[in-house]
């Protein structure tokens, strides 16, 4: 791998199971550094993709390249430099915590010391307990423990928080912005939106196993430069519009109402909103697409 | 090739850790064998077989021992090589720089161990009120040991391959310990195999515990109890050959069935 090769490569990558199509034409780059969050409801197509980069799926069709290695042939050397945070593992139940991570340490040319990596996922308290009587918090910890305990370049983490309560969520993000500020490529899949709003440098919208859309959190659909909602109080009603020159409203508004708006409010979608009117989307332009479940939020979203 | 057996020892270390502090696993190896030998020994001990002067509690007791060989290697594996594709383990292993190999040699210096433990257990209780000896000569001892390990061997490579059978990881004891029940009773060990009927042994013949069993008893029942196996000889030969073919079977079976991935994946 030369410097300015990307850590992560993806063309044109499509996988079929039977007669469904799990993946369809994605393509996307992740930078060596970069932390990259695939985005997307359940069944889009986010997991077969990460198995794909961490070597336990054949892709159908495309180029995949992590450290420019194809990870479907990649030798042991190659599995070295990689971790794997997978979805909800129930296994070592039987062993310690310290046990575990001193064990899978083995495996590595050059892994972190075991207390080292028992710190950094915050269970020194609990490293002589036994793996089977962790919450479910602490199991995540455990499995990111093994994930990071050979010093990888690029970390794979599939859902890590789900189950989180918002506290523990919190703790996890700070372990895993620790892992980025040290330069790990971190390929992170999660449905939480405010997880790879926190967390990613790029977030990359799956669904239906196609790509969506690929951008800064704040760039994502455009987001920023496109529509915006101006909410204000007119004579006692509340009142708003999305309008794509909000500056020009509210200087009407300005001038209507002779100097300070009441109530002024300007917002931008959320990256909530981008993200959910991307998927609706995606489900409409399927002639097969089933109508949208939750009207109540598709009410809420902006216009176009 | 040191790092294999380096990791394939540290495996060893690790699977025979998680294997005694698993209450099921430790009762299905140790417990249950050593019941059984008091069980069937109290009940029907002291009837003597023909005139040979063996008891059937001896008798038994060789048999169980034949069955251990059954119960580390190949009920062990197929019954804990379907949770562990089931729980998540293979797949970690998988995403790991662990060569493949050591996964394997882990779980046969397990095998060895547990067997070991198990044997002598089951030697020690059997000497003491069921009447067999330790192999008493250098030739039992060596009978014991080539049986021992191309049983395990054989049985080993066949529990790999049977564990591609169950659907899932908590079913996988309710198919796999019917077969060894089954197996128990048709090769010589709950019964007098002699007295089975004719398609019982031809059928049990097919399988290696009916050799094993044979075998254990030329090493711990004295010579006369020859004149009790329906050849009137001990057919080490035969036994060895069976084996042999079964560890070749296995080792076809288990290349060409063993999966890393479950099958819904």
């Amino acid at each position: 791998m030369t410097p300015t090769e990307p850590a992560i490569e993806v063309k044109a990558l499509r996988k079929q199971y039977g007669a469904l199509t799990a993946v369809e034409d994605i393509s996307f780059d992740v930078a060596a550094g970069e932390c990259v969050a695939l985005l997307g409801p359940n069944g889009a197509g986010k997991t077969t993709t990460t198995e794909i980069l961490e070597g336990y799926r054949q892709p159908d069709a495309g180029i995949v390249r992590v450290l420019g290695v194809d990870p479907w042939r990649a030798p042991r050397a190659w599995k070295a430099r990689i971790g794997i945070v997978l979805q909800s593992d129930r296994d070592l139940g039987d062993l310690t915590v310290g046990e575990a991570i001193g064990h899978f340490a083995r495996y590595y040319p050059d892994p972190l010391p075991v207390g080292e990596a028992i710190e950094a996922v915050g269970l020194t308290d609990k490293a002589r307990s036994r793996n089977d009587r962790l919450s479910g918090g602490q199991r995540r910890r455990l499995d990111v423990a093994l994930g990071i305990i050979g010093r990888p370049e690029v970390l794979f983490l599939d859902e890590p928080t789900t189950g989180f309560d918002p506290e523990a969520r919190r703790e996890f993000w700070s372990l895993i912005e620790s892992l980025r500020d040290r330069g790990t490529t971190i390929l992170l899949t999660t449905h939480y939106l405010e997880e790879a709003e926190h967390l990613a440098d790029r977030v990359a919208v799956i669904a239906r196993g196609r790509l969506l859309a690929c951008a800064s959190p704040a760039d994502l659909g455009g987001r920023h430069d496109g529509q915006a909602e101006v909410g204000w109080l007119d004579g006692g009603r509340a009142r708003s519009e999305w309008t794509e020159r909000p500056t020009e409203l509210v200087a009407a508004l300005a001038e209507r109402l002779g100097g300070e708006i009441p109530r002024l409010t300007i917002r931008r979608p959320s990256l909530e909103d981008t993200y959910l009117e991307l998927i609706r989307g995606a489900e409409t332009t399927d002639l097969d697409a089933t109508p949208h479940e939750d009207a109540a939020l598709a009410a809420d979203r902006p216009q176009p | 090739m040191i790092t294999i057996w380096r990791l394939g020892l540290a495996r060893t270390g690790v699977e025979l850790r998680q294997f005694f502090r698993d209450r099921e696993s430790v009762v299905f190896n140790f417990t249950l064998p050593v019941l059984l030998l008091v069980i069937f020994g109290s009940v029907f001990g002291g009837q003597e077989l023909g005139t040979s002067g063996v008891t059937f509690a001896q008798y038994f007791a060789a048999g169980m021992i034949a069955s251990g060989i059954v119960y580390t290697s190949f009920q062990n594996l197929a019954i804990a090589l379907p949770l562990e594709r089931e729980d998540g383990t293979l797949k970690r292993l998988q995403g790991t720089p662990m060569p493949r190999a050591s996964y394997f040699i882990g779980k046969i210096g397990m095998v060895l161990i547990t067997y070991l433990a198990q044997v002598t257990i089951l030697i020690t209780v059997g000497t003491l009120f069921y009447g067999i000896e330790p192999p008493s000569s250098p030739e039992r001892w060596w009978t014991f040991t080539w049986v021992s390990l191309l049983g395990l061997t054989s049985c080993t490579l066949l529990g790999i391959a049977f564990a591609a059978v169950p659907r899932s990881g908590r079913g996988a004891s309710a198919i796999v310990t019917p077969v060894v029940l089954v197996l128990q009773f048709t090769s010589g060990v709950f019964f007098f195999f002699a007295d089975l009927p004719r398609w019982m042994q031809d059928f049990a013949s097919v399988f290696p515990l009916r050799w094993l069993t044979q075998a254990m008893r030329s090493v711990f029942l004295p010579d006369s109890a020859q004149a009790l196996e329906v050849g009137a000889t001990w057919q080490l030969g035969t036994a060895a050959m069976v084996l042999l073919v079964w560890t070749v079977i296995g080792f076809i079976l288990a290349t060409r069935f063993f999966r890393w991935s479950s099958r819904k994946e």
